[in-house]
């Protein structure tokens, strides 16, 4: 089992040394996860350190494919709240 | 490699009434040790004269971030934003290097290397480090300074002592937890991401620590903080207090820069950023306690040129890639430039004393002179030298019978942009007559003949008798001019209503 990077990552490289299993590389268009090498940091860390240093919602997905962090728990943002004012630019 | 180091040099320290501390004046640098003045004389980020004639550039080297504001989005990537934390392209540290030569070789005026994100470059120590490790080597007559958020500062202290860094910027937005965790959301400390009150109290921690081991060794410290109406607003007196008392020199209160397509928490929630009034209020609130810098432009990660423009566009890398450089031959004329900008910056300052005195004289005359409020146009240089209709920004100055002193800047949309944008005209000139607002007269090299009379109309009094004129004599000149004509009797409301009517 392993964790996912996805394409809304943005290449801010703040995961990559901190991956005890070095298994974070620099890609394009976005980094990625080798899940031969991902341990979850299963014996190094409480907890996975890519998910616990990425700012960006919803671009690391854990091992059951689910976001990392969710809309709205780094930003403190309410995904509600967000589509609102979204929808509201879009509208100009 | 011996270093050449400005604070070291031999030049003979401008002493006396030379110095535009005398009389009163802008330079919030004046009451400085001289030490510390010869550090800064020619850094447009820490001193206000400076600027008029240094430029500074920002090389992208560190993405990575290990806190998150609430004014910051990190998806943010855009060639047509200005502020911090926006870059076009990352670079890494050979071609950042190679970019810092080009520009030094193209633009004389350049003294200062800064990293400055977009993430925090202490959380990118590798990439920071390496560096300014080769432009120590490789273009030694450039300053390197940094910008942080200061939580990795403590651990980082004893490496950028080795590095010839003597300029650090820490932002402290707050010294209160309860403050804090209105502001950073989150925090990564010791490999987990601690959130809230907690995350706030160590970051504040770590800056304060930070900010105390830095000023310890020697290295000057400037401290930005960001206004945020009805959250920091008030406190920032106190940070300004307790940074000051800790040996930072210099304190920078910038507005929030907040809108909803920015993605930001601020921008999304719908915090609005500060008025021109409230900004300076607390300004000068907290020059009482300290040293204020009003001259900030809230830079991109990646800003090249002079403080009010940016020329990152000539210096793409796929340019700098194709430029050749000499850089021992534009070290030389950077070195004769600078001189020579120094020598410029020496006689204005002397010539202000002169025009402070015929200020003082007013006093005897008029005892209650209200102050004034006056708008500049300049491309650099420290003089009036700009058409009204191609400024990006006005410089505002407050005249009042002791000093002419800089309050800050007001950009605005460029009123002439030629061709057939002027269809906007209208619109555009409105929207600068707003941004103008509160003073009551507009400096510039020229102005066109519609904005004059609009100008006129909306109570400001276009000027373009002082062209080439060094700004601060200018407007000396001209509020004693206000004040000889009995402008300043009236209160400026009053004044205003009778231009209008």
């Amino acid at each position: 089992m392993a964790y996912e990077i996805i394409e809304t990552c943005v290449n801010c490289w703040a995961c990559e040394p901190l991956c005890p299993s070095n298994a974070i590389l620099e890609a394009r268009p976005h980094f990625l996860i080798d899940a031969r090498k991902c341990t979850e940091c299963e014996g190094d860390h409480a907890d996975p350190q890519c998910a616990s240093i990425c700012p960006i919602e919803g671009a690391i997905l854990n091992p059951f494919g689910e976001a990392a962090n969710p809309p709205g728990s780094l930003t403190g943002i309410p995904p509600e709240k967000m589509a609102e004012v979204m929808a509201e630019i879009q509208a100009r | 490699m011996e270093l050449k180091v400005i604070g070291q040099s031999t030049e003979q320290p401008a002493g006396g009434c030379s110095s535009s501390g005398c009389g009163g004046s802008s330079d919030q640098l004046s009451h400085l040790p001289e030490s510390i003045r010869q550090k800064v004389q020619d850094h447009p980020c820490y001193s206000e004269d400076a600027h008029h004639h240094f430029a500074r550039m920002h090389v992208a080297v560190a993405p990575a971030c290990n806190i998150q504001c609430h004014y910051c989005n990190r998806k943010y990537d855009c060639a047509n934003e200005s502020r911090p934390g926006v870059v076009s392209e990352l670079l890494t540290p050979d071609q950042a290097v190679k970019k810092v030569m080009a520009v030094a070789a193209n633009i004389p005026q350049m003294t200062v290397l800064g990293i400055a994100g977009p993430g925090d470059p202490l959380a990118n120590p590798e990439r920071t480090f390496e560096t300014f490790r080769q432009l120590t080597e490789k273009a030694p007559d450039i300053k390197l300074c940094v910008s942080t958020n200061g939580l990795s500062l403590p651990e980082q202290v004893e490496e950028l002592s080795k590095h010839n860094i003597d300029h650090v910027t820490i932002t402290i937005n707050c010294v209160d937890p309860e403050i804090g965790a209105k502001i950073y959301p989150w925090i990564f400390w010791n490999d987990r991401r601690i959130k809230g009150r907690k995350g706030a109290r160590i970051l504040i921690e770590q800056q304060q620590k930070g900010l105390e081991m830095l000023t310890a060794k020697g290295i000057l410290v400037k401290v930005n903080s960001v206004m945020i109406p009805g959250v920091n607003d008030e406190h920032l007196e106190e940070v300004s207090r307790v940074v000051k008392a800790k040996g930072a020199f210099l304190h920078n209160v910038m507005p929030l820069i907040a809108e909803a397509e920015h993605g930001t928490f601020y921008g999304v929630m719908g915090q609005r950023g500060p008025t021109h009034d409230e900004l300076q209020d607390l300004q000068d609130k907290c020059a009482g306690d300290m040293n204020m810098m009003r001259h900030c432009r809230q830079c991109r990660a990646d800003a090249v040129g002079m403080l009010g423009e940016d020329r990152g566009d000539e210096f793409t890398m796929d340019k700098v890639e194709t430029m050749e450089v000499d850089y021992e031959a534009a070290m030389a004329k950077r070195a004769e430039y600078q001189a020579a900008a120094l020598a410029t910056l020496k006689a204005q300052r002397s010539n202000n004393g002169e025009s402070f005195v015929a200020l003082s004289s007013l006093k005897v005359k008029k005892r209650e002179n209200r102050p004034v409020l006056m708008a500049v146009a300049t491309s650099g240089g420290g003089v009036i030298n700009q058409h009204f209709g191609h400024a990006g920004e006005f410089l505002i100055y407050e005249a009042s019978m002791t000093d002419v002193r800089f309050i800050g800047h007001r950009k605005v949309d460029l009123y002439c942009s030629g061709g057939d944008t002027c269809g906007d005209a209208e619109t555009t000139l409105q929207k600068i007559i707003r941004t103008l607002e509160g003073c009551e007269a507009v400096l510039c090299s020229k102005i066109g003949y519609e904005p004059w009379e609009q100008l006129e109309e909306a109570g400001i009094q276009p000027n373009g008798e002082h062209a080439m004129e060094p700004i601060e004599e200018a407007v000396a000149a001209v509020y004693a001019e206000m004040a000889e004509n009995g402008q300043l009797d009236q209160p400026k409301t009053s004044a205003q209503l009778q231009v209008s009517a």
